[in-house]
């Protein structure tokens, strides 16, 4: 800075200046400053890259030939490039059918979850009525039992159920039923669950959607009506265009953990072709494929199933890389609390 | 709730002054909405919930043939004889019990740790937060459902990632020194050295396991008010201080929220081995029976084991009203 201007403003000194004026302190309080930041850009660099490094590996591997693998000079970087790999992947999991059966399915169940879930958060948050918070502890039991644990008893249950005579009771005058049917397989199951707040991990969305209602202030509704809206009006009206951030956010973690699930799908959706169906078995597929005895060798299946996992996420990853505010800003700013 | 009906119930006064009985029929029907609101829940927990779980409680105690030509499936009682099964005959179960309880504890401490401190980082101002928070909430996409499961398995991925470590030689040979230090010392002080070791080891399945208690704890770090730290800094207080007595006792409540949210987590996640076990166990022998023994008695463990730490953790949680 140039001595002129120093005197024209009069406060605006050198750096060293200031330093030596406040006997050092200055010097010593961006020293600890920056050594701070670097310290955690180091640090947050180190974990950043630990995270993704897995995809980095999957993402290497995908574009290497079967010989490169075998190659102790290779590490990440491939040296016969190819996509050979994919193009016989997507033939494996039959990728095209799939990828639209998986979002036809994500998204149909994603919708039916949120409908369910916001409609149950909103009655726990705004009503009062009798036996509700015995209701609201039976939302965390759902939350707390593996779903495993009931699984085997619910797969019967569809396997073998009845519209119409929905507890039994007709079959156990009679003692046979005519009108049940098998749930099982075309998914209808798994969207009766949906849409009853049962999915995979719906209870955790109640439980989100609760406390995000919980927190918005009264009067809105109560002005609403005041000015004689009905219930139904008022929470379509006022209480959802509000509540759109905490919306996708839930319906984005809806997505993408059905998407990627394999539990319910292995139950409830053996004649639909997911993407994570054969995403397990693609070794063995090799193996068909090839025609002979010999299976094909460990390094290589698993270079395929590499392939495999990144054509599975990547149109979530593209999905996140568009919508990343929507997973992480709104949820982090409901205050989830107990 | 009372503040809420307020404000129609002046209104409706004044409509219609003499009625009294009005009061009390808007809590009904605050009540009955109340009820349709939440309906479809009640609806599904007791189809797709208490029949299933009362039926699996069941089906714990006996013996399941199913039968295909009359559709249907017959339940024989046969006591705890599956429970004896799984505890006393299967070579596998209690150890895979045992063993992933353990796993579980140390796991949730380190994952607890490590979603503080990372929150705790990601909630201060810096260049590029944004991208950091998009790199740290990518797990909750890479690691769930069958993608953990994959892999784990995935020896020729997990090789690479070996090798890169090991090609960083300066590091690995100063963390290998420290750890052949620390780790042969007197036995109970090298055990305790080794645990960490191995948990610092695995730092990136830790990383993976903690997405959402990150965010339970950035949401926490963010409603503390900014006046508290001005004062405590006004009194004299240093960082380190200002930690201890304001932000941790801010945040202790959502410690409870997390340690549920991970032990479930482990517990429902596809690697989990009984999980897993249960599963393959269902689908190939068919023995519904012994299935929902084994799932039964994972759960009775994993609500002991919740309903302790809550209440443990609870008894010095710090609430803020």
């Amino acid at each position: 800075m140039s001595k002129a201007k120093q005197i024209k403003l009069g406060t605006q000194m050198s750096y060293w200046e200031r330093n030596r004026l406040s006997h050092g302190y200055l010097l010593r309080k961006s020293i600890r400053k920056w050594s701070i930041s670097i310290f955690r850009a180091v640090l947050l660099f180190g974990l950043c890259f630990l995270i993704v490094q897995p995809l980095l590996n999957k993402l290497s591997v995908s574009f290497m030939e079967e010989r490169d693998l075998y190659d102790s000079t290779i590490i990440s970087i491939p040296r016969h490039f190819t996509t050979e790999n994919y193009k016989l992947v997507a033939e494996l999991i039959q990728y095209k059918t799939a990828l639209i059966n998986t979002a036809w399915v994500s998204l149909l169940s994603s919708f039916l979850q949120i409908v369910s879930c916001t409609m149950i958060g909103y009655g726990f948050a705004r009503y009062k009525f009798p036996f509700k918070n015995f209701l609201f502890a039976c939302v965390m039991l759902t939350i707390i039992i593996p779903p495993q644990t009931i699984m085997s008893s619910l797969y019967l249950h569809f396997q073998f159920f009845d519209f119409v005579d929905f507890f039994g009771i007709f079959k156990m005058i009679t003692g046979k039923s005519i009108t049940q049917v098998s749930l099982i397989g075309n998914g209808v199951a798994y969207f009766m669950l949906a849409a009853t707040g049962m999915a995979l991990r719906s209870g955790l969305y109640i439980f989100m959607l609760r406390q995000y209602f919980r927190g918005v202030p009264k009067e809105l509704e109560e002005a609403a009506y005041v000015d004689g809206c009905g219930k139904i009006r008022t929470f379509i009206q006022i209480m959802l265009p509000d509540a759109r951030p905490m919306l996708t956010s839930v319906f984005l973690f809806s997505l993408v953990w059905q998407w990627t699930d394999n539990f319910y799908s292995t139950l409830f959706f053996r004649k639909i072709t997911l993407l994570t169906d054969n995403l397990g078995t693609i070794p063995e597929k090799l193996l068909q494929r090839s025609g002979t005895n010999t299976p094909p060798a460990t390094a290589y299946g698993q270079m395929m199933t590499a392939t495999g996992m990144l054509i599975t996420i990547a149109p979530l990853l593209i999905l996140y890389m568009f919508a990343q505010k929507g997973f992480v800003e709104s949820l982090s700013q409901t205050g989830i609390k107990m | 709730m009372a503040e809420n009906n307020a404000t129609p119930e002046i209104t409706r006064a004044v409509n219609a002054p003499k009625s009294k009985r009005r009061g009390s029929s808007m809590a009904k029907r605050n009540a009955i909405a109340g009820i349709l609101w939440t309906l479809p829940f009640t609806i599904g927990f007791i189809a797709f919930m208490l029949v299933p779980m009362f039926e699996s409680a069941q089906m714990a105690f006996s013996n399941v043939t199913i039968d295909i030509q009359n559709h249907s499936y017959v339940k024989e009682w046969a006591g705890l004889k599956n429970f004896d099964y799984i505890l006393n005959v299967d070579p596998m179960y209690k150890r895979q019990l045992l063993e992933s309880l353990g796993n579980m504890g140390l796991q949730i401490v380190a994952v607890l740790i490590f979603s503080y401190f990372v929150a705790f980082l990601l909630n201060q101002e810096f260049k590029g937060r944004a991208f950091v928070r998009a790199m740290f909430f990518l797990p909750v996409i890479l690691s769930s459902g069958i993608l953990l499961n994959l892999d784990t398995n995935n020896s020729l991925v997990n090789s690479i990632s070996t090798l890169i470590k090991e090609s960083n030689n300066a590091a690995s040979r100063v963390t290998g020194v420290l750890e052949d230090i620390l780790a042969s010392g007197n036995s109970q002080m090298s055990d305790l050295m080794q645990t960490i070791f191995d948990l610092v080891n695995s730092v990136y399945d830790i990383a993976i396991a903690s997405g959402i208690q990150i965010i339970i704890f950035l949401s926490g770090l963010q409603t503390i008010p900014a006046s508290m730290y001005e004062a405590s800094k006004m009194e004299g207080c240093t960082g380190w201080e200002s930690f201890w007595k304001i932000t941790f006792p801010m945040t202790s409540s959502l410690i409870i929220v997390n340690v549920v949210y991970s032990i479930i987590d482990f517990c429902t996640r596809s690697d989990n081995v009984v999980m897993s076990q249960v599963k393959a166990q269902m689908l190939q022998k068919m023995d519904y029976g012994l299935t929902s023994a084994m799932a039964w008695m994972y759960f009775a463990c994993i609500g002991v084991i919740v309903g302790l730490v809550t209440f443990i953790i609870s008894k010095w949680v710090y609430y803020y009203e």
